[in-house]
């Protein structure tokens, strides 16, 4: 066998190859090693300062113990239920324009593309439009403005996914509810939107988990609040802008609050992206075959 | 229906004009200078950019800033993405691809401002104690590590903490993009006798380069924009030093902290220029890594991971 | 120059799917020996043994025997050192799109640490006449990209990438099934010459095919081999029934 010439390099390339699995193997345990420690010291913080207190009590004056963030668990709440009423039918109605009736038309990839760029627009720069646009004329700050702010933010995800979803309804639906003699919309809205509306709602969640954590869009249009409010005119108290505060303050008992904020918050993140997985691998289509 | 989707043009354009309309004052008086000027202190002669109070206004610290930061985590970040997506696709057991899959996606959906708690209390004494030191100690003759802040604030932890930001993103668009290689080029690579990784090399990362590379642009447009993490552990002053362990500034930590407090026209003329700024600059390098990416897969809808 | 294989007892699965039973076969050295049988039979599996492929599929299991020359290839070597010296070619050309026909036919060669140019030019020059495909490419080697070619063209290019290693077999599996015609006999004329420097096994569902271009044939029907021999006494006085239901056109 004239094999000899290419034996020559056979045990490099076996080392090199070993040695390139290696550092693959190095590479995803540096990946996977700091948010296992992230995970493990919030929970081991958050876990310590979190009590009954922290969902029920407003915070208290510097230099007294205790006190929650209940204003600011309250105040998320507002500001994601105001979010969630602009982004999600704007970006549900985008989504279906996208997928049924601009599909393949130069505005409908106009459209996409304008999502995309309002996806990638940094979140402090969203809370410098809606100064301008909002708080600037009003003259003060609102929680209004900071729902505005993250409703906006919502619009790109809720419509993107939409879109997909709606893309994966087998067409043989379509055409069954065609073929029951239905006008064009009405067979969307009815049968397609509710063939994949297992899909729609799960991006609809995802957009929610990921407003929900955002801070930069708030610090100037919300602006957060220490005491209890549910103004929609007045500025309000929200949990990641509380974080913040408190974890730049100087008071220990307020990094204690952060902590116990922090962990709330990613209970809840990490629920609703396990939720979104759960429900996208199981097969969202069920009843579409 | 139709009305919704022009109702995001409408608000794209707002957005836009708003920016415009509201750094004009700054760019009447400063032009494009703004981005590169320095001022001198008429007190002490030193090298000034930024003050508020005797409206000299130079973004070029921020920009110094927000180029260094996203840089360094970006220098950290690639290897490791690439790493970990070279492993999750070609080498990982399948029991394993899942969860681990599932991890990476846990990192890409923590906010920011925990990622910043996170830094302060912990990443933040890690260096100052630990690492800090050892790159004064080691590195200090480049130059680039000196010892006059002591804090562990600075552009270090700044790119540490983006680069563990930008990685899961950087990743699964990179698995992505790999995923979609066609099977029969890997089998033509390793019915030539290729081993493993040159199969990897030859088929997949060749193939899948600008793909890749439209991942690692998509980092970086996430990395320009980030703002609480960094506004946390960058240190917030605005010089500009040659010390990677030197306090700093970027286009996004200088607009979340003074937006607030600043009153006067011009302060603020000059923060939402900085804004449009990065309005602008995220537009560009997002649409390029879209096109990208774009391109390799062509437009094929996701896959679950 | 081309070796003789030695099949025995060759068992391989897909999980759970027996695909393969028992096979026992010596394909001869420097002849083209054709493989036909209705889909799924096996055949593809089969020459996927014969250079380790098949256990490249997280899924798939071997056991058996099979011989290259005096070469044990599971038990003595490697499974890169094999695919180096079978070469394979696939139903659907897959050229390198992103090299030039230069680089894809060296692909090989720069793995195994080739790197005189002189060299490489030789043995490109070389492969890529031994498989016809010289006259057509050689005045834009480097400039176009191996995708650009025809799809006859491109199938050629994926031999000459297959030659340029200097394989002692090579196994086709289906190369001409995704071609027109025209490319179709300039592939058939090619592996007439090419058998005399190697030895060919060539799955094909073309029966006309097999009787074209190869001196013997094996009929493989749900994972065995029923019937192995010249090519003439399969199609014309086959030994089992089952071969000639086959030929004759009543199932497959």
């Amino acid at each position: 066998m004239k094999s000899d010439q290419f034996k020559t390099r056979s045990k490099v390339r076996t080392i090199i190859d070993h040695l390139v699995t290696s550092l693959a193997v190095i590479a995803t345990a540096l990946v996977v090693t700091p948010l296992v420690a992230i995970f493990i010291y919030l929970v081991y913080k958050g876990a310590s300062s979190l009590n009954l207190a922290f969902f029920t009590q407003v915070p208290k004056p510097v230099g007294e113990p205790g006190g929650g963030m209940a204003n600011a668990i309250l105040g998320s709440g507002i500001l994601l239920g105001l979010a969630s009423s602009i982004g999600v039918p704007i970006g549900i109605s985008g989504g279906i324009y996208l997928a049924e009736f601009g599909r393949g038309t130069k505005l409908a990839n106009a459209v996409r593309f304008t999502a995309d760029v309002l996806n990638g627009v940094p979140s402090i720069v969203m809370g410098v439009a809606i100064y301008a646009l909002i708080v600037n004329p009003q003259k003060h700050y609102s929680a209004f403005s900071g729902g505005v702010a993250l409703g906006i933010m919502m619009i790109p995800t809720v419509c993107r996914t939409t879109e997909e979803m709606l893309l994966m309804v087998p067409h043989a639906v379509r055409e069954a509810a065609l073929g029951l003699g239905v006008p064009n919309w009405r067979s969307v809205l009815s049968i397609t939107l509710k063939t994949a509306s297992p899909g729609v709602i799960t991006g609809c969640m995802l957009a929610f988990a990921r407003v929900a954590g955002e801070t930069a869009p708030l610090i100037f249009t919300a602006l957060g609040n220490q005491f209890w409010s549910t103004s929609l005119n007045q500025p309000i108290a929200a949990l990641p802008l509380q974080i913040y505060v408190y974890a730049i303050s100087p008071y220990d008992d307020w990094h204690r609050l952060a902590w116990a904020g922090a962990l709330v918050l990613i209970i809840l993140i990490v629920l609703a992206v396990s939720l979104v997985r759960y429900v996208t691998s199981r097969g969202v289509l069920k009843g579409a075959s | 229906m139709v009305l919704c989707a022009f109702s995001i043009f409408g608000i794209v354009i707002l957005i836009a004009w708003q920016l415009i309309l509201r750094s004009q004052l700054a760019w009447d008086k400063f032009g494009m200078s703004f981005f590169y000027q320095v001022f001198t202190d008429s007190y002490t002669q030193q090298k000034l950019y930024w003050d508020p109070v005797n409206e000299h206004f130079s973004a070029l610290p921020f920009v110094f800033g927000t180029l260094v930061s996203s840089f360094l985590a970006l220098l950290l970040a690639v290897p490791l993405a690439v790493g970990l997506a070279i492993f999750l696709t070609e080498m990982c057991p399948r029991a394993l691809r899942g969860p681990l899959a599932f991890l990476t996606e846990l990192l890409a959906a923590i906010p920011s401002v925990i990622y910043g708690l996170w830094a302060v209390f912990v990443l933040v004494p890690l260096l100052r104690e630990h690492v800090n030191p050892l790159l004064i100690r080691s590195l200090g003759w480049t130059g680039l590590f000196g010892d006059d802040n002591p804090t562990g604030l600075g552009f270090v932890a700044a790119g540490v903490i983006l680069a563990i930001m930008i990685l899961p993103i950087i990743s699964s668009l990179t698995r992505e993009v790999m995923t979609a290689v066609p099977h029969s080029q890997r089998e033509a690579v390793l019915a030539l006798g290729a081993t493993r990784w040159e199969m990897i090399r030859m088929a997949v990362l060749r193939n899948a380069r600008i793909g890749i590379v439209g991942a690692i642009i998509l980092g970086l447009g996430r990395a320009l924009g980030e703002t609480m993490a960094v506004t946390m552990v960058i240190g917030n002053s605005p010089e500009i030093h040659h010390s990677l362990l030197a306090n700093g500034s970027t286009m996004a930590s200088v607009i979340a902290n003074e937006y607030a407090e600043a009153s006067a026209d011009m302060h603020l003329s000059a923060l939402t220029e900085i804004g449009l700024a990065l309005f602008i600059v995220t537009i560009i390098v997002n649409a390029l890594a879209q096109l990208l990416v774009w391109a390799v897969t062509r437009g094929a809808p996701r896959q679950a991971h | 120059m081309g070796v003789g294989i030695e099949v025995i007892n060759l068992n391989a699965w897909y999980g759970t799917n027996h695909t393969l039973q028992d096979i026992n076969l010596n394909i001869p050295a420097n002849h083209a020996t054709a493989l036909i049988g209705p889909s799924g039979c096996g055949k593809s599996t089969f020459v996927r043994c014969i250079n380790r492929m098949h256990e490249t599929n997280p899924i798939a299991r071997v056991k058996g025997t099979v011989r290259i020359g005096d070469l044990d290839i599971y038990e003595d070597a490697k499974p890169v050192e094999i695919r180096r010296r079978v070469g394979m070619v696939f139903q659907r050309p897959n050229p390198f799109p992103t090299m030039s026909i230069y680089d894809n036919v060296a692909a090989g060669l720069k793995l195994n640490g080739f790197s005189n140019r002189r060299a490489l030019d030789e043995i490109v020059e070389k492969s890529l006449k031994n498989s016809a495909l010289w006259d057509e490419v050689k005045d834009e080697l480097k400039k176009k990209s191996g995708a650009s070619l025809s799809g006859g063209q491109q199938q050629r290019l994926c031999i000459a990438r297959a030659l340029a290693v200097d394989p002692e077999v090579l196994l086709m599996d289906e190369p001409a099934s995704a071609l027109d015609p025209v490319s179709t006999s300039k592939i058939e004329d090619l592996i007439f010459q090419l058998k005399s420097k190697y030895t060919i096994v060539i799955v094909t569902h073309n029966m006309q095919q097999a009787a074209r271009v190869a001196e013997k044939t094996g009929f493989f029907l749900n994972g065995r081999m029923v019937e192995f021999d010249s090519t003439h006494k399969i199609f014309t006085n086959p030994s089992d029934k089952r071969t000639e239901d086959y030929i004759t056109g009543r199932f497959g």
